[in-house]
């Protein structure tokens, strides 16, 4: 059982963290790395955090992850701050014996991520102009997914 | 007391990022916090117009609406989020 966890302004190193999994002795590492899309007149993009309760958040996201599939160790670091179009916001890693857990506390992981710590997008423009990002309805739908799945008895 | 958290549009509507407050008495639950936060006008009545866009934490754990604030150090109120 080993969490990385971490809520940071500065960048991360995929190639380290990822190592990092692989060196725990299962037979298979899944990653995701979220990016900042552009387009439509983007400029960057700013997240803003809750200090001291996003970290945590992160952490319990993290040990459902490891209560509910049997994975060797997994990572999440999310950045915060104003993030250049291409820049990496969130890793997700995870580690098993078998690619399927990998897999899917993968997938756990990022959609939890998106739901349930405190953390608020908001697109800056080359305009000057601002919005902050609304929830979009399928997120929310895929978070509760692992909801219903859980109470299924599964995985 | 009441150490009150305001993020992403709510704190740029209300002007804070924050604020500390004594609410009275018949104050009891997130929702009356924040209907009583409106009644102040200006920044927190467009904040707080409609609480179906809120979201919020009582002690830097998520909470409804329906939360009880007795004994509340911190309340964060917020949209809600939109990491990952």
């Amino acid at each position: 059982m080993s969490m990385r966890i971490a809520a940071q302004e500065a960048d991360f190193d995929v190639a380290a963290e990822l190592a990092r999994l692989e060196g725990l002795g299962g037979g298979g590492v899944a990653s995701f790395t979220g990016v900042v899309r552009g387009g439509d007149g983007l400029q960057a993009l700013r997240l803003e955090a809750y200090p001291g309760m996003t970290e945590r958040a992160l952490h319990d996201i993290a040990a459902q992850a490891m209560a509910r599939w049997s994975l060797l160790g997994c990572t999440l670091i999310h950045r915060h701050g104003t993030l250049a179009i291409g820049a990496r916001i969130v890793l997700v890693g995870t580690a098993a014996r078998h690619r399927a857990a990998a897999l899917e506390a993968c997938a756990f992981l990022i959609d939890w991520a998106k739901t349930r710590a405190p953390l608020w997008k908001q697109e800056l423009f080359a305009d000057g102009t601002t919005r902050w990002v609304e929830p979009r309805a399928e997120d929310g739908a895929a978070a509760a997914e692992w909801d219903a799945s859980a109470e299924h008895g599964k995985p | 007391m009441i150490r009150l958290l305001y993020f992403a549009w709510v704190r740029e509507r209300i002007g804070l990022d924050g604020e500390t407050v004594d609410p009275p008495a018949d104050v009891t639950d997130v929702a009356g916090l924040i209907a009583w936060l409106a009644g102040r006008g200006g920044g927190h009545a467009e904040a707080f117009a409609e609480p179906g866009r809120l979201r919020a934490a009582v002690d830097q754990s998520f909470a409804g609406l329906d939360t009880p604030i007795a004994g509340a150090r911190e309340i964060a109120l917020f949209p809600p989020v939109t990491g990952g």
